[in-house]
């Protein structure tokens, strides 16, 4: 029983960061009918937000002490960092301690603006295009901003730690008499997209924002004669998904290291949930994603890899086809979405 | 000529001489020169444009013709690598045996992904076949390689051991792929005064190989057959409406164009007997499709050029350093010149992805035709330029690009 739940817990982060990506490419789909091949390097972007900002704030100028020693005898160097100086040294650390919390707040506004410009500036143009042409257009984006990471913080995995309040384990399982130890990081994270996921859909449900936006999804010209700038909306929300994937990228840091193509790894899974979920399904989406992390961590134990050798590496692929051929529009797929 | 009309066969023509005179083509400078460095004719790069060249027309069969957008079909190249290597592993290093079992063996799994994939259409397609693609992978990389069942020969790459059966190897014959007898890493140099052009056993069959697939690849373009993938591209729809059923078509296109790819992996083991499972990663059937895009999807000569100016420039870019380029900007000032070359700094050597995405979006952005439609445009706006004083009431009317 213990071992059941690890497994289902171990799925929830994985799945978490499926659900978010998955989330903002139905949302882009849904409202532009774009694909958006680049949607893996946004999640990119915003892990390397975390990154940037801890730089920042570790960037320090030295002092010669002259009370410590070296072990040549010469007057130690001590580096403090700017934001140790300024708001005091316990404050300081603290500040720098919880970076990758702090980046979210930093992530949410460059994310929108990185959404607001790639739609304004590109995608714009590609609407009356073909698919495959958006496809297209979007992959090439996407190797553009995978190279230009590269370029400025190498192809190495940056390590992002968590504040070390959140950096241990934690039995959950005490209060029902069971030994489930499991970071508490992850728990975190998982309870930080579930409230996005809410977030997302409490906004698309009661404001007068996000009705508009719903009523746009399902008959944009009607929603457009009624003097409502639909365009204008649909701006908006794709720069709402990129934040959405940016902050799913930002709170991953400390699950695994970013690197300049973890985009591009996690872009081939979220594409299968979407597609599992069913194109054009918010909750498709977010369901489909839980669902494939959790089947990929069981996946992964050892009982499973040892009776099918490999499992953990196919299962996933394996479910898309099953699904697909036997309910071709996923599982909670809407009809006339993607039918030509 | 082999039933083509006149403008195909003068295509086949200058696509024969081009590729068998290739090694001086691509040699233009001689060899202590400071242009050197462009050169582009020796062996090893000369093969990957033959190859890549078959594997893109290939893809073109399907991307260019049906508009199925495969995301998957560096899966097939693998395969045809695998099963070629195997066949060097149990018969002999004879490149006859393993490039036919590579286009059976691809053309079989192409068969088996396409009869599924093909059941959807648009972006679940490209999603389907990426997944598959993805899956082979997976299995190649590490499920397939347990100590059980080694088919692949895992992260290592499978590859040919002195204690590999190799039944029918002669005991004359070289240990290196060879076509009966005839080493394919034979090389012949011959120096004119400072220039030396290599001639590559090796290319020179993958060059026939190519211009074989090429033949075939117009003679498709040209058939009933070939005409109702273009229908199916055009509007899928209006043919099931009329009763025709679409799916034997485009499962025939997909076969094809997965043979096509197995060649090539074939012909790449051939070269180089080794077969890893990084060939079948998404990024390799991007690069394809990065290839017949940049070339011009749809047209016959397209997806050849495309694979030639990215393997050319790939491997031209890669070698730029800074040391090269602050030779060639040494007329400038100082000052100027580092600027100049910072800018320029992160798209040569180690950044030439970065040049390749940018290309490849300018080209979808500005040019969907590819090169091929650069080249018509440019040639319109050419011909408008010399008639304008003629009063020519033909200008401006160009081919449209298939």
């Amino acid at each position: 029983m213990d071992a059941f739940l690890i497994q289902i817990l171990n799925g929830l982060d994985k799945g978490s960061a499926y659900a978010l990506i998955a989330l903002g490419l139905t949302l882009i789909f849904g409202t532009l009918g774009v694909v958006n091949f680049a949607h893996g390097a946004l999640f990119m972007v915003g892990a390397f937000c975390a990154v940037t900002l801890q730089r920042v704030l570790t960037l320090s100028f030295e002092t010669v002490d002259e009370t410590q020693k070296d072990f040549l005898g010469n007057p130690l160097k001590v580096k403090t960092p700017y934001v140790e100086s300024w708001f005091g040294p316990e404050a300081g650390a603290w500040i720098i301690d919880w970076a990758v919390p702090l980046a979210v707040l930093i992530a949410i506004p460059i994310m929108l603006l990185v959404g607001y410009v790639m739609e304004r500036g590109l995608i714009k143009h590609f609407y009356k295009r073909p698919h495959a042409d958006q496809i297209l257009v979007t992959f090439g984006l996407a190797i553009v901003i995978q190279e230009i990471v590269k370029y400025f913080f190498g192809a190495n995995p940056i390590q992002t730690p968590p504040p070390d309040a959140l950096n241990g384990v934690a039995n959950l399982g005490a209060a029902l008499g069971m030994e489930i130890v499991y970071p508490v990081w992850r728990i975190v994270y998982f309870c930080f997209s579930v409230l996005i996921i809410g977030g997302i859909f409490a906004f698309l449900q009661f404001t007068t924002f996000g009705m508009v936006v719903r009523a746009g999804m399902a008959d944009r010209e009607t929603v457009g004669l009624l003097g409502i700038n639909i365009d204008r909306k649909f701006t908006i929300m794709f720069g709402i998904a990129a934040a959405v994937a940016g902050l799913a990228g930002v709170m991953y840091g400390p699950i695994n290291p970013p690197n300049y193509h973890m985009g591009m790894d996690f872009l081939v899974l979220s594409f299968v949930v979407v597609v599992v979920g069913g194109m054009g399904s918010l909750p498709g989406a977010v369901l489909a994603g839980f669902l494939l992390g959790i089947l990929e961590s069981f996946a992964s134990t050892t009982w499973a890899t040892t009776t099918i050798p490999g499992i953990n590496q196919i299962i996933i692929y394996l479910v898309a086809i099953i699904v697909l051929l036997t309910r071709p529009r996923g599982l909670m797929g809407r009809k006339g979405v993607m039918e030509e | 000529m082999f039933g083509l009309d006149k403008k195909d066969t003068s295509l086949l023509i200058v696509v024969a001489l081009l590729t068998l005179l290739a090694p001086f083509i691509l040699n233009p400078f001689p060899s202590d020169s400071a242009m050197a460095q462009f050169n582009a004719g020796y062996p090893d790069l000369m093969q990957r444009f033959v190859i890549f060249g078959i594997f893109a027309v290939g893809f073109n069969i399907l991307f260019g013709l049906t508009g199925y957008l495969s995301f998957g079909h560096a899966a097939f190249l693998g395969v045809g690598s695998y099963s070629a290597v195997w066949m060097f592993k149990l018969l002999s290093y004879n490149i006859i045996p393993a490039v036919v079992l590579a286009v059976i063996i691809a053309g079989l799994f192409s068969l088996l992904i396409g009869f599924i994939s093909l059941r959807r259409s648009g972006i679940y397609f490209s999603i389907l076949t990426l997944a598959f693609a993805q899956m082979s992978f997976a299995l190649a990389y590490s499920v397939l390689s347990n100590p059980k069942f080694n088919l692949t020969n895992g992260e290592t790459g499978l590859q040919v051991y002195a204690d590999d059966p190799q039944w029918l190897h002669g005991a004359n014959m070289p240990d290196v792929p060879h076509l009966f007898g005839l080493s394919m890493r034979s090389t012949y140099t011959l120096e004119l005064g400072p220039w030396a052009f290599d001639f590559n056993t090796g290319y020179y069959i993958c060059a026939i190989v190519m211009m074989v697939a090429f033949y075939l690849a117009i003679r498709i373009f040209r058939s009933p057959f070939g005409m109702m993938l273009r229908a199916v591209k055009s509007n899928q729809q209006r043919m099931n409406y009329t009763g025709l059923n679409t799916r034997p078509y485009t499962l025939a296109a997909f076969v094809i164009s997965g043979m096509y790819a197995g060649l090539a992996g074939g012909l790449m083991a051939a070269m180089d007997p080794l077969a890893g499972a990084e060939r079948m990663q998404w990024t390799a059937s991007g690069e394809v499709v990065l290839m017949t895009i940049l070339g011009g999807a749809g047209t016959l000569i397209g997806p050849v050029l495309g694979a030639g100016f990215i393997k050319y420039f790939e491997n031209i870019f890669s070698k730029i350093n800074d040391n090269v380029l602050h030779g060639w900007f040494a007329f400038l000032p100082d000052g100027l010149e580092d600027f100049v070359v910072t800018i320029i700094h992160p798209f040569v050597g180690k950044g030439w992805h970065l040049t390749l995405g940018l290309l490849f979006m300018m080209v979808v952005i500005f040019l969907p035709g590819g090169l091929v439609e650069g080249g018509q445009r440019l040639a319109a706006w050419v011909r408008s330029k010399r008639n304008k004083g003629q009063d020519d009431e033909t200008t401006g009317k160009t081919e449209p690009a298939e």
